[in-house]
């Protein structure tokens, strides 16, 4: 085989394992970090995780139901200095948790009198000294549950 | 010669980058606790257009009720067990096509967890093995191998272990498939899970016991997840298995549309002792006796199109 036909066979494993890997990373992190704090809660088995740029948002919807006690973990990698996230009622925006105001708290546990309809709002935030240079790293949305 | 040595300089310049290339992506999001910032210099920067595009960029996600959850809802509203409701495991070499796969991946998976919540040992070896076929069939690697049934085994007196086992393999179904950009496949086998449990939860209900009944709301609750799934079938437009599935999933709002769930404001309260919120709102919902009939017909047809 020539030189170039092992260099491009070598580009183009890279271009095809790379993504792999950092998703594979970001599944590990989801796990090891996020899943295992939401004890005693038990995870639903679902798994919402994304690759986030400082500044990137992210919005998800789920039904929470009544008669049980939630747990909404939202973990950002040690290189995001911080990750912000609000529960928002669906019908009308409003805001009914923002963990800025609770010094940036990655968990938050609640129950509900009536099934609703929730969106979870998260940014990652662009730090002012480090405007230039956005970090990368996974953020990983994860629910736990219990009979109320 | 001094062309061929140059030739050779540039390939190993270039491989030499890609090297460094991959090093600092790998090392992407597993910073130990400490390290500072700035790890990423090598992989460059964004320029301000870039940066301006991100900061309007959203990505979304639509949750909606795994098997497990599912399952536990039903236990939760007073369901009792009955395995002649599940799809048998016999079924299992019926499911050739993806889709069917697919769909019967999420069914076991709620059949699975549904006669674990009820500590049933044999069903439960029973439907991880059907599980396991199903995803197996999908090309799900390493989601349910033997080691996750061994364990099963092992665990099989301990309902909180297989929950977890159960949790577990869920995840990695999910994540394995969205990973691998199968965001619809992943879709299909929720909605399978989530029809299952629709269908155990409404034929456990006696049509003309509708009032008071914890079971019924939970069924009529499931209104409120049918936007959610709706736009995360659409979301997946060139995936023909989701499209298809979709048509049944807007068949199903028709009826549900048909139920008048009313919601008053919440407000948010904490416990300062226990930091737990309290989500406080007024709701009540309205369902005839014929809209349920009318529903409960629909799941069960669109269940038998799934399973046959």
């Amino acid at each position: 085989m020539t030189k170039k036909g092992i260099l491009f066979i070598f580009l183009l494993a890279c271009m095809i394992t790379l993504p792999m890997a950092m998703n594979a990373q970001c599944k590990q992190f989801a796990k090891n970090t996020c899943k295992a704090g939401l004890d005693p809660y038990q995870h639903d088995g679902n798994y919402h995780a994304a690759l986030l740029i400082e500044g990137e948002e992210a919005e998800l919807y789920k039904t929470f139901y009544s008669d049980r006690e939630y747990r909404i973990g939202v973990c950002g990698a040690n290189n995001l200095e911080k990750v912000e996230f609000k529960v928002v009622d669906t019908r009308n925006g409003k805001v009914l948790y923002d963990n800025s105001l609770n010094d940036y708290d990655w968990k938050w546990d609640f129950n509900l009198e009536s099934s609703q309809q929730l969106k979870i709002m998260v940014k990652v935030p662009v730090p002012e000294a480090n405007v230039d240079e956005p970090e990368e790293g996974c953020v990983a949305i994860m629910f736990g549950s219990r009979d109320d | 010669m001094n062309r061929k040595l140059l030739l050779s300089g540039r390939i190993f310049l270039l491989l030499f980058l890609m090297l460094g290339l991959i090093l600092t992506g790998c090392n992407r999001g597993t910073k130990t606790e400490g390290e500072g910032s700035g790890d990423f210099e090598a992989s460059g920067t964004l320029d301000t257009g870039s940066q301006e595009q991100l900061n309007t960029a959203k990505r979304i996600f639509y949750s909606l009720p795994s098997p497990l959850e599912t399952a536990m809802l039903i236990k939760n509203a007073g369901a009792r067990y009955n395995e002649e409701l599940m799809n048998p495991v016999s079924n299992t070499s019926k499911y050739i096509t993806s889709k069917s796969k697919a769909l019967n991946l999420g069914i076991y998976s709620t059949d699975l967890s549904y006669a674990s919540l009820f500590d049933q040992s044999q069903a439960t070896l029973d439907y991880i093995g059907a599980a396991k076929e199903m995803a197996d069939g999908l090309n799900i690697l390493d989601a349910i191998d033997e080691e996750t049934v061994n364990q099963l085994e092992e665990q099989i007196n301990n309902r909180d272990a297989i929950i977890d086992i159960i949790s577990e393999t869920l995840m990695n179904s999910s994540s394995f498939l969205k990973e691998n950009d199968l965001e619809g496949t992943a879709s299909v086998v929720l909605v399978g899970g989530w029809v299952e449990g629709l269908y155990i939860a409404t034929s456990l209900v006696n049509e003309n016991e509708l009032d008071d009944n914890k079971l019924v709301e939970r069924i009529v609750d499931q209104k409120l997840s049918l936007d959610i799934m709706i736009a995360l079938l659409e979301s997946s437009p060139e995936d023909q298995d989701a499209q298809a599935v979709l048509e049944d999933v807007k068949a199903l709002k028709i009826i549900f549309d048909k139920i008048t769930i009313d919601q008053g404001e919440v407000t948010a309260v904490e416990d300062p002792e226990t930091n737990v919120t309290t989500l406080k709102s007024e709701s009540s919902m309205k369902i005839t006796n014929r809209v349920f009939t009318e529903l409960k017909t629909k799941v069960i047809e669109i269940r038998s199109s799934y399973i046959s």
